[in-house]
């Protein structure tokens, strides 16, 4: 079976992209499932979080489906289109991630060493 | 998490990082049931009760002091927990302790059938929330420890967030990282558990224990696809249930292995190493399920029983197309657990001056098998004690910090480059696939050899300079740190696996059935000596290689 996942990409401040990837499916696999072969298979560049992959347990894969606030490791796979987008209310970072720590558990870059040029590439 | 508390009730000033939201990124709050201590509530008992049933499960190899340690002070931390208001479950007002295979006695305590895991997560979470000396920063990797003169004096991290490289002064580290069991294609694992403190430890200069040793947890869920639950979380249902294993011509077989092992109770007949075994053997002789493990069933158990015990989550596997009650699941060995780990004296610092390590990133305590349930009061026992003695430390020692400690990690991450370069994300799965076939719970002189192929062959194509895609979040970057890590912590399993020529626990040679006491009731010690991996046991150089 086939499932496309019309995917919203992009950073703050561009404007946003959306891509749509066809994904092979065994059903009962999950939107995540979906994500980390597209990762494999054609973009190892998009970005999402996901920590316990399976056990809805991390809570980290937190996204909009379809309009609707979700986890990507429990909705399943559909034929046809699944939209995908980052929580509207919290801050993009990239592609499907966004900022959910609560704000204590953040790096204040102010209060740490960082080398003058620490951007890594 | 419990290391942070218990260095800041020591007095010092503490820095919790984590690769991923805290407390939610690793297998604690994925873990489902179990927690050993001999509390005595159930029925009367002794830490060394405990003890006898660790050292026997690990089969020769534990350190008994790391192994005395958790089943002394395990009762100490559960009612530490308890008075942290985990909320154990009790009967007849005591806490109630549940009986879990290799147990002499009901040691086991739980806060509800698939939900320990979350509560002791969400517990020492709130007790951090609470306290003034622990600054929590999430989405922190870190991708070196930072040394002077040989000691630990901070650690290199990546920003995931920013992308930025952020190094982190301090008088003494604590590697709290976990387990490995994501180098393999089967896990139970979180997408944090490539085996990071390892190779941290190993890069610093610190010891590896017992490397060989990776628990396969028999009942790993197989088919039909579950979704968003857990793999291993048949274990529960057996405590409470009983639950038949059946080979594909449905005949129960746990008991054509059972005289390989004494150590039976009523509802499970092996322990987890027997039980790995056994069902593979079953698929190897062709007596497997369709597909490729062995049934678990409960259709002997009447339908009003299994609601009874597990309601909310009989829907939830309705939800899954699964009803238990006439029809059986399809389970398999799945990687769970790592019984090796940094090498730590009995105040959990390495040979590394001011690096410590705690948890499942500790080798040792379970020698070649882990008891059910030792893991998580391992983790908090640990835990306590590193946190402790790394306070002690910061509080006696000098600032050592220079920035020239931090700068080959930095100067790593600066390094990295968008290059035409393999997926990363597909050399993960690759490097997985290696592991599970050829260096799984069965190996032998030619698979592992193999391993040992593959993985030069991947750490070729993988290369020394990182990849990197995008500034801030980026896959690619964080895929290719993993792999650097995962690659180096592969090698410290598969060479002293292809050493040690015998069967033991949760190592078995194809080649090398059955126990050798005369050469091999011997811990190996993995080191990087100048880019070589050294496997030693002994104080006995088996063999030096260059590290691939
Ligand atoms: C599904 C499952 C069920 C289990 N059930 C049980 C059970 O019932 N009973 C039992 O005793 N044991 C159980 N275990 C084992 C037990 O949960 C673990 O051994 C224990 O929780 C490990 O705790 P830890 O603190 O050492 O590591 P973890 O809880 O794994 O935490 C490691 C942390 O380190 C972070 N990290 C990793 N690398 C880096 C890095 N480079 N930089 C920054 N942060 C990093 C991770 O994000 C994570 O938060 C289970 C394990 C699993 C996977």
């Amino acid at each position: 079976m086939k499932a496309t996942l019309a995917i919203q990409r992009g950073i703050p401040g561009e404007a946003p992209l959306v891509q749509s990837f066809d994904v092979t499916f065994e059903p009962g696999q999950s939107v995540l499932d979906g994500l980390r072969v597209l990762r494999r298979e054609s973009d190892p560049s998009l970005a999402f979080r996901f920590a316990c992959i399976n056990a809805n347990a991390c809570k980290e894969c937190m996204m909009l489906i379809d309009g609707k606030v979700d986890y990507a490791c429990t909705v399943r796979l559909k034929e046809g289109v699944t939209t995908l987008a980052p929580l509207p209310k919290k801050a993009l970072i990239r592609d499907l991630v966004t900022e959910i720590a609560p704000p204590d558990e953040r790096l204040q870059l102010s209060s740490f060493s960082i080398p003058q040029d620490g951007a890594v590439s | 998490m419990y290391a942070a508390l218990e260095a800041e009730r020591a007095g010092a000033s503490v820095i919790l990082a984590d690769r991923s939201l805290i407390g939610r990124g690793g297998a604690t709050v994925m873990a489902q049931m179990t927690v050993a201590a001999a509390l005595g509530e159930q029925t009367p008992d002794h830490w060394e009760n405990h003890l006898a049933d660790t050292l026997a499960a690990g089969r020769g190899l534990c350190d008994e002091r790391l192994a005395a340690l958790v089943c002394e002070d395990g009762p100490r931390r559960i009612r530490q927990m308890d008075s942290w208001k985990i909320g154990w479950a009790r009967e007849d007002n005591h806490i109630k302790q549940a009986q879990a295979p290799g147990h002499d006695r009901p040691r086991c305590v739980y806060v509800d059938f698939l939900s320990t895991g979350p509560a002791v997560s969400r517990t020492l979470r709130t007790r951090l929330n609470g306290s003034s000396g622990v600054r929590r920063i999430g989405d922190l990797a870190i991708v070196d420890i930072a040394l002077h003169d040989g000691e630990a004096v901070g650690a290199t991290a990546l920003h995931l967030t920013t992308g930025r490289a952020v190094t982190i002064a301090a008088k003494a580290v604590v590697i709290a990282t976990g387990g490995l069991t994501r180098l393999y294609s089967r896990n139970s694992a979180s997408s944090n558990m490539g085996g990071d403190g390892y190779a941290l430890a190993l890069r610093a200069g610190a010891e590896l224990i017992d490397m060989e040793f990776v628990q396969f947890f028999p009942i790993g869920h197989l088919a039909p696809r579950l979704v968003g639950m857990d793999p291993i979380m048949w274990d529960p249902f057996r405590y409470k249930l009983g639950g038949k294993l059946l080979n594909g011509e449905m005949r129960e077989f746990e008991g054509d292995y059972a005289t390989r092992d004494q150590r039976s109770d009523g509802k499970y007949v092996l322990t987890r190493d027997l039980a790995t075994y056994a069902i593979s053997k079953e698929v190897e002789a062709g007596r497997g399920s369709p597909a490729g493990g062995a049934y678990l069933s409960f259709r002997h158990v009447p339908e009003v029983e299994i609601r009874r015990a597990f309601g909310p989550v009989v829907d939830r596997l309705a939800a899954n197309g699964i009803d238990l009650a006439r029809q059986p699941v399809e389970v398999s060995p799945i990687a769970h657990y790592h019984m090796g780990g940094i090498r730590v004296d009995d105040k959990l610092e390495t040979r590394v001056p001011g690096l410590y390590a705690c948890g499942e990133a500790v080798g040792g305590a379970n020698g070649a098998n882990r008891l059910s349930g030792n893991a998580i009061t391992e983790a908090f026992v640990f835990g306590a004690r590193a946190g402790h003695s790394a306070a002690n430390r910061a509080l006696n020692t000098a600032d050592a910090w220079t920035a020239e400690a931090a700068r080959p990690a930095v100067d790593l991450l600066r390094s990295a480059k968008r290059r035409d370069a393999p997926n990363m994300a597909a050399s993960v799965l690759e490097l997985q696939g290696l592991m599970s076939e050829k260096a799984g719970p069965f190996r032998s002189e030619a698979s592992l050899r193999e391993a040992v192929g593959g993985l030069e062959r991947l750490t070729r194509e993988v290369g020394e300079t990182p990849v990197s895609s995008a500034n801030g979040f980026d896959p690619v970057l964080v895929d290719s740190l993993d792999l650097r890590n995962m690659l180096l912590v592969a090698q410290s399993v598969v060479f002293p696996a292809l050493a040690r020529t015998e069967s033991r626990g949760a190592h078995q040679r194809e080649d090398y059935p059955g126990l050798d006491e005369g050469a091999w009731r011997i811990n190996q010690i993995v080191a990087l000596t100048e880019g070589r991996i050294d496997v030693r046991q002994s104080g006995r150089l088996l063999q030096g290689r260059d590290a691939i």
